[in-house]
């Protein structure tokens, strides 16, 4: 990174320490705390969008639907987080190869299953085997934030399905009475006001979502616990310029800051959120505040 | 459209899949690259074997699943051929010999083989080893761990491969190796899936060919990796 890095050996202690963080191998680790916002950002409406198809679907009056929506919420919520993370991703990756394979290899005449293998024509790849690293790991983080979604999406479900319960009978009653038909009363009267009830849960699960990004790394995508525990490991001499004890503690001192700060932020951006939300609303709260107004 | 068929079984691009942190044999440099024995030792083979490869990390515990479901083509990072594994995939022939684990404690601490508590990277030849001995086993997820568990008195020794204790007993003061060495499992080869048997020929042939030149001798003397062949 800087000129003055050639030899580190001879360097003052905060030169090397310059020299040090500025490494190619740390450079992956700022890249990571970059993939690690991409992923939540995205990946948070997307389970917000999950969880709001598979509350709707639950409260349905169409069975085979409620069905659905209650086996999904019940399912994922039910199967542990590593478990899936190990399993329904490479059975989700073969599911989308198995797909392509019968798209576009259909005079193959050998079985997809051989032992354990799983055997897809060239053609069927996903991504094709002669892509770039960079287009595996773009479709790795995809196939991420759709298992994030999916799972974090399940528990979302359950919270605005209370949610929706919890908007006052009265409300919908009163709809019904000007003669708003089942869907109008849904879009306009439950979910404006599903929102104040579901908020604490939901932030609840954006706490929990930010701290699951470790998982990532079972998906081969290298998050920054990963690299925090890589880089913070005892280094010998013989395999780096910069040599170093045990120094795991700091870098995940480090983490702990990154995390404690990303989750005030957090709070208080929450918080205006359900100041807004609570406005006009019939709660205690929303009260309170038309009081004080 | 070229058929599937005649796509069949052939690589591009053969995706080398490696752990990236167990130097000598594989680990992540300054700048980020994976390097090591085997970065240098497949590079040659693929060389050999005329094919372009690149190289993947991945965590140990998923390294078998994600091979045979296809992520990427070769296993080769230092594991061990078993026949616990030889169930599930394929290996080539060894590209080291039977290489010798060591014990790693704390400087003068005798080992109690019976009642101790040892250390050992979780799904290892080593940690079968220890559950085999009768011993108390700690598994860890990753090599550096279990360095640590001894440092912090969390385990009384750990088992290893020698390659990759020798240096870090050469630099710190406290550790040192105790014990006799012991040989088990049947050397470290590339694993592949087993329905991708022309793969696997062609760098069988490649580690035939560096082993009959002398250039792999080389490569595993520069890398300190054990006895050669």
């Amino acid at each position: 990174m800087f000129d003055f890095c050639t030899d580190p050996d001879t360097l003052s202690d905060l030169a090397w320490m310059a020299c040090y963080l500025t490494t190619g191998k740390h450079m992956a680790i700022y890249w990571s705390v970059l993939t690690v916002l991409l992923l939540l950002a995205i990946t948070a409406p997307a389970a917000l969008a999950f969880g709001f198809a598979g509350a709707s679907a639950a409260r349905s009056s169409f069975l085979p639907l409620q069905l659905l929506g209650r086996g999904y919420v019940a399912v994922v919520r039910g199967v542990p987080d590593i478990a899936f993370f190990l399993f329904f991703v490479i059975a989700l990756d073969q599911f989308f190869e198995w797909i392509r394979h019968e798209v576009k290899c259909p005079d193959w005449d050998q079985p997809i299953r051989q032992g354990n293998d799983f055997v897809v024509c060239e053609a069927a790849k996903l991504p094709l085997g002669n892509s770039a690293q960079w287009v595996h790991e773009t479709y790795g983080f995809f196939l991420a934030v759709l298992t994030f979604a999916i799972v974090f999406g399940a528990f979302a479900a359950n919270v605005l399905y209370g949610a929706m319960r919890a908007v006052p009978r009265a409300q919908m009653e009163t709809a019904e009475a000007y003669g708003m038909s089942q869907r109008q009363c849904f879009w306009r009267i439950l979910v404006p006001q599903m929102w104040v009830f579901a908020l604490p849960g939901l932030s609840n699960l954006w706490m929990v979502l930010i701290k699951a990004t470790p998982l990532l790394f079972l998906l081969g995508v290298e998050d920054i616990v990963y690299w925090a525990r890589e880089l913070g490991g005892a280094k010998t001499a013989r395999f780096t310029d910069y040599p170093h004890g045990d120094w795991r503690m700091w870098y995940f001192l480090a983490l702990l800051v990154f995390y404690l700060a990303f989750t005030r932020v957090s709070e208080l951006v929450l918080d205006r959120i359900m100041t807004r939300l609570t406005k006009g609303q019939a709660t205690t709260a929303g009260e309170a505040q038309r009081k004080a107004a | 459209m070229m058929t599937g068929a005649a796509l069949a079984g052939s690589h591009s691009v053969v995706r080398m899949g490696t752990e990236g942190a167990y130097p000598p044999f594989n680990y992540i440099d300054d700048s980020g690259e994976v390097a090591g024995f085997e970065r240098e030792l497949g590079d040659e083979l693929c060389v050999r074997a005329e094919l372009t490869c690149e190289w993947v990390t991945n965590e140990w515990d998923s390294i078998i699943p994600n091979l045979v479901s296809g992520n990427y083509d070769t296993i080769i990072a230092g594991m061990s051929i078993t026949e616990e594994r030889d169930e599930v995939i394929d290996f080539t022939q060894n590209y080291t010999q039977p290489d010798p684990s060591a014990f790693l404690a704390m400087e003068g601490m005798t080992l109690d083989m019976e009642g101790g508590v040892f250390a050992a990277q979780a799904n290892t030849i080593q940690a079968s080893y220890i559950a085999e001995m009768g011993a108390t086993l700690v598994e860890f997820a990753s090599p550096d761990e279990t360095i640590a568990a001894v440092r912090n008195g969390e385990a009384d020794a750990v088992l290893a491969d020698k390659a990759y204790l020798m240096p870090i007993a050469e630099e710190s003061m406290d550790l040192a190796l105790t014990g006799d060495d012991i040989l088990i499992g049947g050397g470290v080869g590339m694993g592949l899936r087993e329905s991708d048997g022309e793969l696997r020929e062609k760098f069988d042939a490649a580690i035939q060919s560096m082993k009959d030149d002398g250039s792999l001798n080389a490569l595993i003397e520069k890398w300190e990796i054990g006895e050669t062949f």
